[in-house]
């Protein structure tokens, strides 16, 4: 555990990244997300499982506006999120989001995908967001497909180009919506492995994922959410070792039990 | 030896080349037209009724046919008498527009075709110029040459302006007025806004629920009685502005179909990224939509084309007006058959030229992410 704890940077000062205050959010009459409290500081790696439905997804989406909260408030970097769209377009800015089904534009090359934002949020010249794309792919490992369109790529590959193309906007934290779940199970390796990369490297994450493993790793906390609520919040050593709340117990008995 | 039933491959098998199937000419017309003996007959008797169909009427039009001459006189053959078509061909082309002045129509017929061929061969460079030129300098610099009225060119009023040439200005500007503002209300039924999605679904669906003879008519007859009668709008503006309000609805609801199969995602990974709304649909949402829905956007410029014809009853005389008109000349009575022949392949080829080139556009396209 020392060991593991030694090989990281030491996680953040603490400036709040993201501040989450009783968070509540209804999906119609359905109650989806209920009294969320969530500090995330500066360099933390916080990874967010638990059962389908739980809204572990829905709060990383509401972090950057893709989900509207009724009740609460978020804060990214200092900028308070309210429902002014410049607001929301400059939280956007610092946080890059890396989703489920990668959701990279089929129209465009590998590195169109990647200059896309930079030359039209960002304002770059097309030659400096080329260089800054290529960069990026380089660190991913996939700069030699860069000429190729998202449908010619593996899963893989795909999801290692839109981490590179989040990380072009140079994002403060980095989001990640269940990233491996839509992979071959011979291409979980590779994605991780760019995350795995980056957590070293310092960057703020939040990930829901059921890797576990990746957890044990990584992560500075692990959160286990159920029916809209956050059950427990631990250092992975504790929270796979000792969880303290029986749907924890449960939750991972299922997920761990093979 | 033990004996179980796990096995294992020391060496992998390498690709080898597909067993020989018939090909070539032979072995297509074996496969396709006579895989046995009743879709033998069946062949055989289907080639022959093409073929008897094609012999007459290539006998027709071609072999029995009179192509020169200058009045009715000439038609001595029993086929086609093209010479109708031939000594009406001036009018065909530009209705009454007064001969001396014609040379614009023609600078604008070839400015036209220039500027197709140009945005429609890839190889060509600047096309970004060229199309700003198409949709802003050509439209005012057509307007100046056949109307004219202005630079010491003679006015040609509208109502002098006719057959291929009216056709052509009509279908034009419905095209490239109907698509943006097909455009604009597709996403505005999309909006979430309620005032912007109630307007956009309330001009779509009153639109299309009306035919266009109906708003032609109320263009040509019913808007002058509205409005103060010394206000006077061109009988003419008054089509287009019909016909393209009229197709941009249809257009709507095509580009809509487009919009709905693009994935949520690709909205939110742009809103991930900071894009603006305008910036996701201009950059993600729409080039991929349009892509998705070209067949259906060609199927509407084809219908728009061929219902340009409907201007007849309004009292503007398009190509087939012009042609009908043709025939009731008492000298050409009878030959009403050339007359629809050939408005029918003008038409024709006008749009299988657009179908074509939907369908190389599409190949062209197609950057391999269909599943």
């Amino acid at each position: 555990m020392s060991e593991a704890t030694a090989s990281r940077p030491t996680a953040g000062n603490d400036t709040p990244m993201v501040q989450i205050d009783h968070l509540n959010k209804w999906y119609g009459d359905f109650h989806v997300l209920r009294d969320i409290n969530l500090t995330v500081t500066k360099g933390e790696r916080i990874v967010i499982c638990g059962p389908s439905g739980s809204g572990k997804s829905t709060m990383i989406r509401c972090i950057n506006h893709l989900e509207e909260h009724q009740q609460g408030s978020i804060t990214v970097n200092g900028i308070p999120m309210n429902n002014d769209v410049k607001r929301i377009e400059q939280i956007r800015r610092n946080v890059g989001m890396v989703f489920q089904h990668f959701n990279l534009f089929p129209h465009l090359t590998v590195l169109e995908n990647c200059c896309l934002s930079q030359i039209w949020v960002q304002k770059k010249s097309r030659a400096q967001a080329e260089k800054t794309a290529m960069e990026y792919l380089e660190r991913v490992q996939i700069a030699n497909q860069a000429k190729k369109y998202p449908g010619q790529l593996s899963g893989g590959q795909q999801q290692r180009v839109a981490i590179a193309r989040a990380l072009c906007m140079r994002p403060e934290v980095m989001l990640f919506d269940e990233p491996t779940s839509a992979l071959d199970p011979e291409m979980i390796k590779e994605v991780l492995d760019v995350m795995i990369e980056l957590a070293h490297e310092g960057m703020t994450m939040l990930c829901v994922t059921h890797e576990m493993g990746f957890a044990k790793t990584v992560a500075d906390r692990v959160i286990f959410m159920d029916q809209g609520q956050i059950i427990e919040e631990a250092p992975p050593n504790e929270f796979f070792n000792n969880p303290r709340s029986e749907r924890t117990q449960l939750f991972l008995s299922q997920i761990l039990g093979h | 030896m033990t004996t179980n039933n796990a096995t294992f491959r020391t060496e992998m098998i390498e690709a080898r080349e597909a067993p020989n199937q018939s090909r070539g000419v032979i072995g297509w017309l074996r496969a396709n037209l006579f895989s046995g003996p009743v879709n033998s007959v069946i062949s055989v008797l289907v080639i022959l009724a093409v073929a008897k169909i094609a012999w007459l009427a290539l006998g027709w039009a071609v072999f029995d046919a009179n192509f020169l001459g200058s009045s009715r006189e000439a038609c001595t053959g029993d086929g086609a008498c093209w010479v109708f078509i031939a000594s009406r061909f001036e009018s065909i082309i530009y209705g009454f527009y007064p001969e001396a002045a014609r040379w614009r129509v023609d600078i604008v017929f070839a400015l036209l075709a220039i500027l197709i061929a140009w945005l429609a061969i890839p190889r060509l460079p600047q096309k970004k110029w060229v199309a700003l030129f198409a949709l802003v300098g050509f439209p005012i610099l057509s307007w100046i040459l056949l109307l004219g009225g202005v630079f010491g060119l003679e006015h040609v009023p509208t109502r002098a302006w006719g057959g291929l040439m009216l056709t052509l200005t009509i279908a034009v500007v419905g095209i490239v007025g109907s698509l943006p503002i097909g455009i604009i209300l597709a996403l505005g039924r999309r909006s979430k806004m309620p005032f912007v999605k109630g307007i956009c679904v309330l001009f779509i669906e009153f639109w299309r629920g009306v035919p266009l003879i109906t708003v032609l008519f109320m263009a040509s007859v019913m808007l002058p009685l509205f409005v103060p009668g010394n206000i006077e709008f061109d009988k003419l503006l008054r089509a287009l502005v019909g016909i393209m309000l009229f197709w941009s609805a249809y257009m709507a609801e095509v580009i809509r179909s487009g919009l709905q199969a693009i994935s949520k995602g690709q909205n939110e990974a742009g809103q991930a990224l900071g894009l603006t709304y305008w910036q996701r649909m201009g950059l993600i949402i729409l080039p991929q939509a349009l892509k998705l829905v070209i067949p259906g956007i060609v199927n509407t410029f084809i219908s728009l084309f061929k219902d340009t014809s409907l201007v007849l009853i309004i009292g503007l005389l398009d190509m087939l007006a012009i042609i009908r008109a043709g025939l009731t000349d008492t000298n050409w009575l009878g030959f009403s058959t050339e007359g629809y022949v050939f408005a029918a392949l003008i038409y024709w080829v006008f749009c299988f030229s657009m179908s074509r080139y939907s369908q190389y556009i599409e190949r062209r396209l197609n950057t391999g992410h269909k599943r």
